[in-house]
């Protein structure tokens, strides 16, 4: 295995101008290579842009995704306190549950008073209490809970905020996912483009090839001539790709309402995702060229 | 140095050749004749391991190549000069930097080599079609070239394929005498070629031998 050094990596992007003139260019694998490198990593950006955002929203609505529920009991005047007791106590012994409190007269007073004024004679109207939830991080089984509480405190009812936020999380989530995977398929894609033009690009210089063979040369060499090329090619379309993808994200459009597309871009340091794109490209191309070289030349003696 | 033992070879149907055994000592200058068609080609190319053996065993500097790795290969075509039968060249490139290719691919800097290259154009006498294409070669000119571009590296064995193929009588004296020259340096010459006037004109200039390959097998002749 070959140490790696920095003056290795420099041979590597210098080159060797002799060895560079034995393989002629191939005009048409080379424009080949740059076009398709440069509008797989133009994809890439947007793709990188719908992870990140996906990402980001994922994360805000998971935490917003509100630690608490509530219990509300409807009962006869004379049956509320026991109920309230009677569900206090199933809450307590229900893992997952942080803590449990009882609204305060007040507490209810304001929630009611946009509907029914300030001065709500809370004693007199068949109110339901509220119990406050806080659940703890690992969430509870709010279909195990409904089920005691069933039981014990028949008039409870179970209101869990996360019900209608849950979906919307998991969509997030999964858009990141779908993100990632198109960056993971654009790149395969790439690899694929670049193995076909640099299968092309041996085959057209295959006399090339078994003079250099007969020469003496090694095959790290011959595969060299090729992969520095096809690497340099991949890593320069890839950055105009970039760059162009980067400047759309910029000029998409903002919305000015909360929403999914009016999120889609990067914030800040997420300016610097974009960057990977090149060299990601640069390593896809090196391992094809590199792979597609050996391949041929191990059909040569 | 070049060592065949029992050496068999076939491209498929039918042995080409038929358990041959020799040795090219150092310094030895061989002529390998035969009717066209007869595998002196074939025999060459076991020498410097472009093919291997179907049976027996082939020893290039004391060791089988079978045994050689594909880096090993290279080094070892480093250290014999082969000019080809259709002499191989890059006919993009310009006749020096052919005749410089095994320097550059084993990774020597040309403008080390600069005065050697030169010297060694001049000797071939190609030193004015130095940026000349290959194709823009007379068939002498070529083989000449070819010649050159097989001593650049200063290897220890010269195999020549039919490097008098297509030249007239002067020329062919000219590039016999340049490996005649290369003999008495202390290289280890191989000449394969059906021109008998070539193996008599040598005479008395070389102390040579002549092998011939006939009906799949190898016999050594008389020393010239
Ligand atoms: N690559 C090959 N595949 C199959 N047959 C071959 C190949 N190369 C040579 N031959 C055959 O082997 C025989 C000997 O060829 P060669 O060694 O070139 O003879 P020579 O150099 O003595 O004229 C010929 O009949 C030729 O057709
Ligand atoms: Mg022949």
């Amino acid at each position: 295995m070959k140490q790696f050094e920095l003056s290795h990596v420099m041979d590597f992007i210098i080159g060797d101008a002799q060895a560079e003139r034995a393989v002629p260019p191939t005009g048409f694998t080379a424009r080949l290579t740059l076009f398709a490198a440069a509008v797989m990593a133009f994809l890439a950006v947007f793709a990188l842009a719908l992870s990140v955002s996906a990402g980001r929203l994922s994360e805000r609505w998971s935490a917003e995704l509100a630690q608490s529920a509530t219990l509300r009991i409807s009962a006869p005047v004379g049956q509320m306190q026991a109920q309230t007791d009677a569900a206090l106590g199933v809450l307590e012994t229900t893992p997952g549950i942080a803590s449990a409190r009882v609204l305060s007269d007040d507490e209810q007073r304001a929630l009611l008073e946009p509907w029914f004024g300030p001065d709500v004679p809370l004693e007199s109207l068949p109110i339901p209490r509220l119990i406050e939830i806080v659940e703890a991080d690992i969430g509870f089984d709010a279909e195990g809970l409904r089920l005691r509480l069933v039981a014990e405190a028949p008039g409870a009812v179970l209101d869990d905020h996360t019900r209608w936020r849950k979906p919307l999380a998991a969509a997030a989530s999964r858009l990141w996912f779908l993100g990632w995977l198109s960056i993971v398929l654009i790149f395969a894609v790439m690899g694929a483009m670049i193995t076909l033009a640099a299968n092309a690009a041996l085959a057209a210089n295959a006399k090339v090839i078994s003079v250099m063979r007969l020469v003496g040369a090694k095959d790290s060499y011959i595969a060299n001539a090729f992969v520095r090329r096809f690497t340099l090619r991949t890593i320069t379309g890839a950055a105009v790709g970039m760059v162009i993808g980067a400047i759309a994200v910029v000029l998409l459009p903002s919305a000015q309402e909360e929403g999914f597309l009016s999120d889609l871009g990067f914030a800040g340091a997420g300016w610097l995702w974009p960057l990977i794109i090149p060299i990601v490209a640069g390593v896809v191309a090196f391992l094809a060229t590199q792979a597609a070289a050996r391949g041929t030349l191990k059909e040569l003696r | 140095m070049i060592e065949l033992e029992q050496v068999s070879y076939s491209y498929g149907e039918g042995e080409l050749l038929s358990d041959i055994s020799i040795s090219l000592t150092p310094g030895s200058f061989h002529f390998l004749t035969g009717p066209s068609g007869a595998g002196k080609t074939t025999f060459l190319k076991l020498c410097y391991g472009e093919l291997l053996p179907t049976a027996g065993h082939v020893r290039l500097f004391d060791r089988d190549v079978r045994s050689l790795a594909r880096d090993d290969i290279a080094e070892m075509r480093r250290r014999i000069g082969v000019v080809h039968q259709d002499c191989q060249f890059l006919d993009h490139l310009p006749i020096a930097d052919n005749i410089a290719l095994p320097l550059t691919v084993a990774g020597h800097s040309v403008h080390d080599d600069q005065s050697n290259l030169t010297e060694l154009m001049s000797w071939v006498g190609l030193r004015a079609r130095a940026y000349a294409l290959p194709p823009e070669l007379s068939g002498g000119e070529r083989q000449r070239a070819a010649l050159a571009r097989a001593v650049i590296m200063s290897p220890d064995v010269i195999l020549a394929d039919e490097p008098t193929g297509n030249l007239d009588w002067e020329m062919s004296q000219r590039l016999l005498q340049l490996l005649v020259e290369l003999n008495k340096m202390g290289k280890t010459v191989v000449i394969a070629t059906h021109d008998l006037a070539l193996i008599r004109a040598a005479k008395g200039q070389v102390q040579a031998r002549v092998l011939r390959i006939a009906n799949r097998h190898l016999t050594v002749g008389a020393d010239l």
